[in-house]
């Protein structure tokens, strides 16, 4: 079941998520991507309900460029962070007014980015709408190893091979662990040069031979 | 149950409650779609269930939204009937508007940002929109939960785990239309064999760059002969009492 995690290294931050869409029993999909590309210098991971998590980062993605095109420069990782964490707020007690609606959103978000005069940081925002700027966290099953594991091993300024050797580490021990592991993960960085997709991490590939690959 | 409206409560009583919570289990249905080399294949059975009762054995779980899109019905009924159909009619005014057919993503889209502000209020849908557009093949898997989720290849409703095993292990990209057709109509036939809320008739549907085609809609009592192996029964034998 769901993990999200993420660091703060030497002039980058990471996250990494599982890519399984589940219902019940079943697994609907393994590649399912739960970390969006904010803008140009922004990674949010998201774990939770399968609706509240598109919607809300896309209104959270939606706004942040919104920002810009009014603006003509992008929130800083802190800003975007903050307004997420506001949204967030105001909708947990909006729902205590509104009819029917129980929780509004139920996702958890780990907000990595970088800006040229700070650098690389991490945001914690769960869905209760706590923020804190962290160097390393996680959401889901997957945290109670990947927390330990990240506690143990983690140091302050690890290079991109350090850390990615960290993150193999921490999903080994989660597939072989964890009793409702995912088989899939993948891990995307942001650094000075922008927010890409890094590495799949891939023990089920989807079973065809398409050509066309589609995400 | 409680529910808050405009600071009024309003207590469920027993009966609408027990109405509400078979409501939302009427998830007997087996429906299922694939992407493949020549375009898409939809499937279903035909049953629709009330709890143990067999309300029908010829239901229509494929609906017809345009000559270019589907849509299956898995939950409840109503619920499905009704959103398609109304989601037929925002694709129509899209044409109308845009002097061009909404692509698959899109119309998947609509449905699921209405789903989305309903959420939570009792609706029971599991649907797959499936179809041709200007990108070529297409299908999402959308739910009352606000779900959405593109792919190649998806099953939904309570004989899914069954399709699943016959489709994961049949399916490759290059079939012919015959071949995938052949597969949906076994997935679906195995599905109805093990779950006692699936069955009828198997349709299966292919959607090509023309549109879609209704194909073929087997009873499965018949297919039965067809796709159960044959079992020798074992002969009875006198038994004499000493």
């Amino acid at each position: 079941m769901e993990c999200v995690f993420g660091l703060v290294g030497d002039g980058f931050a990471l996250v990494v998520a599982d890519t399984s869409a589940v219902h019940s029993i079943l697994v609907h999909k393994s590649n399912e991507d739960k970390i969006m590309i904010l803008d140009s210098h922004k990674l949010l991971g998201a774990s939770g309900e399968s609706g509240d998590r598109v919607q809300f980062t896309e209104y959270i993605q939606k706004n942040v460029h919104l920002y810009k095109f009014r603006n003509g420069i992008s929130l800083s990782t802190a800003a975007a962070a903050n307004f997420t964490r506001g949204e967030l707020a105001t909708a947990l007690r909006k729902a205590q007014r509104q009819v029917f609606v129980a929780n509004p959103y139920s996702v958890n978000l780990l907000l990595a980015g970088y800006d040229k005069d700070i650098g690389p940081s991490l945001y914690y925002i769960d869905y209760i709408a706590t923020l804190h700027k962290i160097d390393k966290g996680a959401f889901g099953y997957g945290s109670y190893f990947s927390l330990s594991m990240m506690d143990r091993h983690y140091h302050s300024g690890m290079s991109v091979e350090e850390a990615i050797n960290l993150v193999d580490k921490i999903i080994m021990e989660i597939r072989s662990r964890l009793v409702v592991a995912p088989p899939n993960f993948v891990i995307k960085i942001v650094d000075k040069d922008g927010a890409r997709e890094y590495a799949w991490r891939e023990s089920i590939k989807d079973v065809d031979a398409s050509p066309a690959a589609m995400a | 149950m409680t529910i808050f409206v405009g600071g009024f409560v309003f207590q469920f009583d027993g009966f609408q409650k027990k109405a509400a919570e078979t409501m939302k289990h009427a998830h007997g249905t087996t429906t299922l779609a694939f992407i493949f080399k020549e375009g898409v294949i939809v499937a279903a059975d035909s049953r629709a269930s009330m709890g143990g009762y067999i309300s029908s054995q010829s239901v229509k779980k494929i609906i017809e939204i345009n000559p270019y899109m589907l849509g299956t019905m898995a939950g409840g009924a109503a619920d499905c009937q009704f959103w398609h159909r109304n989601l037929g009619i925002k694709c129509r005014l899209h044409e109308l508007a845009n002097k061009r057919r909404i692509s698959v993503t899109g119309a998947s889209k609509l449905l699921a940002n209405i789903l989305y502000s309903y959420r939570g209020m009792g609706l029971s849908i599991g649907t797959m929109i499936a179809g041709w557009d200007e990108t070529g093949p297409g299908l999402y898997y959308v739910d009352s939960e606000g779900g959405r989720l593109k792919g190649k290849r998806f099953s939904v409703g309570s004989g899914s785990p069954y399709a699943y095993g016959v489709l994961d292990d049949g399916y490759r990209f290059d079939m012919s239309v015959e071949e995938a057709a052949e597969l949906a109509r076994r997935a679906i036939y195995h599905a109805t064999f093990r779950d006692g809320a699936s069955g009828g008739v198997a349709s299966v549907y292919y959607v090509g760059p023309d549109g879609w085609k209704k194909l073929s809609g087997d009873d499965v009592g018949e297919l039965h002969y067809k796709y159960y192996p044959a079992v020798v029964e074992q002969e009875m034998a006198e038994v004499t009492i000493a």
